[in-house]
């Protein structure tokens, strides 16, 4: 269920559709799902790294994002990962600050 | 899954009108429509020939920000009743107000946990009127959301339109929004909603290729030899809308895209009316369709074959307030691509 509008079997984030004819997807079996799980991880913490936030699956199920000071959360769909986040670091993602930019090209 | 075909359009550009010729043709024959208006009598239904159980009238106003439920109500009413045989029906119209923006009703679609499984977006139609639409660009955000968000722009009352105006505002229309084909009123029903409901694979290119002579364009070249240029031009603005696409020779990894598209359509969706492309994937051969309005990204089309002309992602957003060199960069930082030209 999702945690901020309480509706149930939402995780149908477009990134991670459902397979069904012509729709590009790598949410296709176990081990595709759980190759592209892992390198979402690695992608997503690449950017919340800018806030020093970290991403982690929980329970194969579910994603937690924690802060260095242990402030974390847990939620259920992709869909949510930027709000959550940004409840933890309230100065935010902002993908067309110049600070932000300058620093995703150093990584 | 039953295709919903959005039908949008500012205040008097002819959406009831198109509505009775579509429903006359026999490739309509068995669509269901709902029809919403603004104001406590509705009016519309009147002037719709065929008034029928298939035909529903909601009630409650401004589609924009109170009916989505009541879209989501009538849409779950008309499966309940298809699925108890009492109507039948393999499309369904839903005719907005004139004021609506088109994303909500779109966004109810995707969301909604019983609409999703049963209903998917057939495109979205959005008349303009030849006659007065010049100046609805300048002065209403409605009409240039609404013109944004379509897939096919349908020109009513070309008649009454001086032969001057029509090409001018074509030129306005492409500019807006460059992706959507314009056709007008007077065309075959055929013309106007054939292939509307494969519209994400409608990339750019077909609507506005690498040749076009269109000077919206931004386009980034890197090559695989490392020389990297790019030229700028966004300069058309309607109500400070600006469209411009990028282009990006080398391969793109889907998990990046996905990041970063996701984030900059948290934080600016409001702002990215539009946002329709076509990706050249890191180890895919088949090319990826992407196809979002606002906050809503479409499920990704895998595309049969590479349209005509070089292999390229291409990328064409529909943006107001922000500035294209900024997401440019931004693009390229998060994609780990050379970084582009600072923005001056």
């Amino acid at each position: 269920m999702c945690s901020l509008c309480g509706i149930l079997g939402c995780d149908d984030h477009w990134t991670n559709a459902v397979e069904r004819p012509g729709v590009y997807s790598r949410n296709t079996d176990r081990q595709a799902r759980r190759a592209e799980t892992a390198r979402r991880m690695a992608a997503a913490n690449r950017v919340l790294n800018y806030r020093r936030l970290k991403l982690s699956e929980w329970q194969g199920m579910s994603y937690v994002v924690s802060s260095p000071t242990g402030a974390s959360t847990v939620f259920d769909a992709l869909l949510h990962l930027w709000p959550e986040a940004e409840a933890l670091a309230p100065r935010g993602f902002d993908p067309l600050d110049e600070d932000m930019i300058n620093w995703m090209e150093r990584q | 899954m039953t295709p919903v075909i959005l039908l949008t359009g500012f205040l008097g550009s002819g959406k009831t009108t198109l509505l009775q010729r579509l429903l006359t043709d026999p490739a309509m024959a068995r669509a269901a429509v709902l029809i919403n208006e603004f104001g406590e009598v509705g009016l519309d239904h009147h002037l719709l020939d065929r008034i029928d159980d298939n035909v529903m009238l909601m009630k409650s106003g401004c589609i924009c920000c109170t009916v989505r439920g009541e879209v989501a109500d009538a849409l779950q009413n008309l499966n309940s009743l298809r699925s108890r045989g009492e109507i039948a029906f393999d499309r369904v119209v839903i005719e907005t107000t004139g004021l609506a923006d088109p994303y909500p009703v779109l966004q109810t679609l995707r969301a909604h946990p019983v609409l999703r499984s049963h209903f998917d977006s057939g495109g979205v139609l959005t008349t303009v009127d030849a006659v007065n639409a010049a100046q609805q660009l300048e002065y209403r955000a409605e009409a240039v959301r609404q013109i944004a968000a379509a897939d096919r722009i349908v020109l009513t009352k070309t008649d009454l339109a001086a032969p001057e105006q029509i090409a001018p505002l074509r030129a306005a229309l492409s500019r807006v929004n460059p992706a959507a084909r314009v056709v007008t009123s007077a065309e075959g029903v055929a013309e106007i909603i054939g292939g509307l409901e494969d519209h994400a694979t409608l990339v750019p290119e077909e609507a506005c290729g690498p040749d076009c002579d269109h000077e919206d364009h931004d386009h980034d070249h890197d090559h695989g030899h490392g020389h990297h240029h790019h030229h700028a031009h966004h300069h058309d603005e309607t109500l400070g809308v600006v469209t411009f696409s990028l282009v990006i020779d080398r391969p793109v990894d889907w998990t990046d895209f996905g990041i970063w598209l996701t984030l900059l359509l948290h934080r600016y969706g409001d702002k990215i009316f539009r946002v329709k492309g076509i990706l050249d994937i890191a180890g895919e051969d088949r090319p990826v369709a992407i196809h979002g309005v606002q906050h809503l990204v479409h499920a990704p089309v895998h595309m049969q074959h590479w349209p005509a002309g070089p292999r390229q992602s291409r990328l064409v957003f529909i943006l107001e307030g922000l500035d294209p060199a900024m997401i440019r960069r931004s693009f390229h930082a998060f994609m780990r691509l050379p970084a582009a030209e600072r923005a001056a």
